[in-house]
């Protein structure tokens, strides 16, 4: 049986230029209020079975909050219906509901009653909900004295002690200290060995494959697929590697500066959007002193171990990195040193230029630079790469930051960040 | 392992961007349990971090009532005996439909987040201002009680039961234009301000203050207008509310006798309390279908 059937379901939202809330306003505008629409949900269907726990993947404006509202009521959507049955509790954000003047006791009724429980139901579980927020000697005490954590916690509290058919949850598991996480994800797991059904947005793949029997990826409002947990994230990381790479377009235009420009450098404006998932490695601190040798990266192509161009891999498999460049008049000894970042910003990988183990190259006007790796030792996750060339005395030459991406994905349940072979001995 | 039991039929929701009405008004019912929380929220924090609290909700009121005493019964030398009492009685009234729709008109937009957030029926958020009001309704009911045994005046006991299709009225046409505003304001935000002048201009246009029979009455028969005067539901309300709890409809002093309440029979009560509350029950229903109408949009404007 369908706990949640999404029949054909549409939003539309009506974003105005300009707010007119005055009354004034309104009539001298009245009937041409400028607009755009936007679409966050296009013809949506779904179908979530009782018990199971499905995981909304997409990016940031994708449209899975949008769909995890329609889901709670809170928004309606423009076409389409959906039908939900049993008794639902939606996650959105934790103690939305909590008036800061009132006391714990106060909000745990206010908001439970919020959540469509009675007030029956709240006395018997009151203990429970404490006891699980681990507030017993605050909650008399106004919600205004709380911590963000002591919040979240008494949110997450009412929300998973209120015994619901559905529960939606929106990226709040993130919540209060590692402990407090921990025993969120246990009671998570708890209500799906109960057989409640659960729906979970996330960013986080791990999260997924943990926890989600199914998943859907909804990309600009378009659901891309739905099914498999292990397939969506594969179909998760095409989007975003894609829509990376779509990106950097534009970025290599502006690269094609007249000459003597830096290059390479990241321009934030060009792109905000991912501007908080690049690091910024540092400005080429050389190209004041080398602005007669230039060089220009025309492509940075990844493959896959066959020499397919490919843009994702699986762990432990081989990659092949290749920088093609054009125009290259820098013709002393350099030193390539290739990293690897997480979309974070954290450096995964970077190699030693010193240590010998690395060949210097020598460039000659056009060409590609390759880096091979004989086994990618990641598991999930998108990871950017970037180049920079030293010369002897260590200066940078050239610096092209970390635009490019691939995407790495993990057939197995492994979880983290490196895939390690282990193997349990007893002795 | 818990057996979960499985799920009845009324468990089944559905979410579409247009509900019938009646399913609407049944949701609105099923939550009344929220709407008394609501209520306790907005009484235990409207004052809270004030010095004098709660005693607010009742100086208010008195105060008012003090500033008006002053200018009718020291100032202008009202001819109507008993003044306190008077005043009294149509304030009460009054102050349930003022404060309700003052306050229920920010009543969504107050409550953004939680509009955005949680899924519930939000007239509910109008109706719990209407509810707080209530709560000050019955306390200053209350004092008036008091201050009549301390003066010893006797209310008209015979027509006594005239309050309750009157306060059914008055709940129920509060009720639907608080529900009307707070939906309103969410798009013009002018409401709230609009809703301050014009409440206003309505108190006068309402016998509380003043006795209509004694001032105004004539003017308007004359002018073929008492019609123009009864159409303000505030007004048939008010004289219901004078007539059972003050009930001196003619008083003589010093050999000169005068009208202080319109002379209207039971009947004539009855039959205009009845129409009020058809017209409000037909104001609610448009209020409820506008308000689910601009509803669609509220995520989006607040």
């Amino acid at each position: 049986m369908n706990s949640v059937s999404i029949q054909g379901v549409s939003k539309r939202f009506r974003l105005p230029d300009q707010r007119f809330n005055s009354l004034k306003e309104r009539v001298l505008h009245f009937g041409k209020v400028p607009y755009h629409e936007f679409w966050a949900l296009k013809d949506i269907d779904l179908e979530i079975s009782e018990g199971t726990t499905t995981g909304l993947l997409g990016r940031n404006g994708s449209g899975k909050s949008t769909l995890l509202k329609c889901i709670a009521g809170i928004l309606q959507p423009t076409s389409g219906q959906i039908v939900v049955k049993g008794r639902l509790a939606s996650m959105l954000e934790l103690g939305s509901g909590f008036h800061p003047d009132l006391s714990g006791r106060d909000n745990v009724y206010l908001n439970g009653s919020l959540l469509g429980f009675s007030k029956k139901d709240i006395d018997k579980r009151f203990d429970s909900i404490v006891e699980f927020a681990e507030l017993s000697e605050f909650i008399d005490s106004q919600v205004k004295h709380y911590s963000s954590g002591m919040y979240a916690r008494l949110g997450f509290a009412v929300a998973v002690n209120v015994d619901p058919d559905i529960l939606l949850v929106d990226e709040v598991l993130a919540v209060g200290d590692e402990a407090f996480q921990n025993k969120c994800m246990d009671r998570i797991k708890q209500f799906q060995r109960e057989g409640r059904t659960i729906v979970l947005v996330t960013h986080g793949t791990d999260q997924v494959r943990q926890i989600c029997d199914y998943a859907a990826v909804l990309s600009k409002g378009d659901l891309v697929y739905s099914g498999d947990s292990l397939e969506s994230i594969r179909s998760y990381r095409d989007i975003l590697v894609t829509d990376a790479n779509d990106d950097s377009v534009h970025l290599e235009v502006a690269e094609n500066e007249p000459e003597g420009e830096p290059l390479g450098v990241w321009d934030e404006k060009s792109n905000p959007k991912y501007g908080e998932d690049l690091l910024n490695v540092g400005v080429s601190k050389g190209s004041e002193f080398y602005k007669d040798r230039t060089i220009e990266i025309v492509s940075v192509t990844f493959r896959d171990k066959l020499g397919v161009v490919c843009n994702s891999v699986m762990t432990a498999e081989p990659l092949i990195v290749e920088f093609e460049y054009k125009s290259c008049n820098i013709d002393e000894e350099l030193f390539a040193v290739f990293s690897i970042y997480s979309v974070r910003g954290e450096i995964i990988f970077r190699n030693f230029f010193q240590d010998g183990l690395y060949s210097n190259i020598k460039l000659s006007q056009n060409g590609t630079i390759k880096f091979n790796i004989d086994q990618v030792p990641l598991l999930d996750g998108t990871f950017k790469v970037s180049l920079e060339l030293l010369n002897r005395e260590n200066q940078v030459i050239f610096q092209r930051d970390s635009l490019d991406s691939f995407s790495v994905t993990n057939p197995t349940k492994n979880v983290g960040l490196v895939n390690l072979q282990i193997k349990p001995s007893v002795e | 392992m818990v057996v979960r039991t499985s799920v009845t039929s009324d468990q089944i929701r559905v979410v579409r961007a247009q509900k019938g009405l009646k399913s609407r008004i049944s949701e609105i019912y099923s939550r009344r349990e929220l709407l008394v929380f609501l209520v306790k929220k907005e009484l235990s924090t409207k004052y809270r971090n004030s010095t004098m609290g709660f005693a607010w909700s009742m100086l208010n009121p008195a105060f008012m009532l003090g500033v008006w005493y002053f200018v009718f019964q020291v100032v202008m030398r009202t001819t109507i005996p008993d003044f306190v009492v008077y005043l009294m009685t149509g304030l009460i009234a009054w102050n349930f439909f003022a404060v309700s729709l003052q306050s229920s008109s920010a009543a969504v937009v107050e409550n953004a987040g939680l509009v955005n957030k949680v899924s519930f029926p939000r007239e509910v958020l109008a109706l719990a201002k209407v509810g707080q009001a209530m709560v000050f309704f019955v306390l200053q009911l209350s004092v008036l009680i008091i201050t009549m045994a301390i003066m010893r005046f006797v209310p008209n006991f015979s027509q006594m039961y005239l309050l309750i299709p009157a306060v059914i009225d008055l709940v129920l046409f509060t009720s639907a234009l608080c529900i009307l505003v707070s939906a309103l304001n969410v798009y013009y935000r002018d409401i709230q301000h609009f809703i301050e002048v014009l409440l206003f201009g309505w108190f006068f246009g309402s016998p509380i203050v003043y006795s209509y029979t004694a001032t105004l009455a004539t003017h308007l028969a004359n002018r073929h207008l008492t019609w123009l005067y009864l159409a303000n539901p505030m007004a048939d309300i008010g004289m219901t509310f004078d007539r059972v709890l003050y009930g001196i409809v003619y008083y003589k002093t010093k050999g000169v006798g005068a009208y202080i309440l319109p002379t209207f029979s039971t009947t004539w009560f009855f039959g205009m309390l009845g129409g009020i509350f058809l017209g409000s029950l037909i104001l609610m229903l448009i209020a409820l279908k506008v308000f689910q109408k601009l509803e669609v949009n509220f995520a989006e404007e607040l």
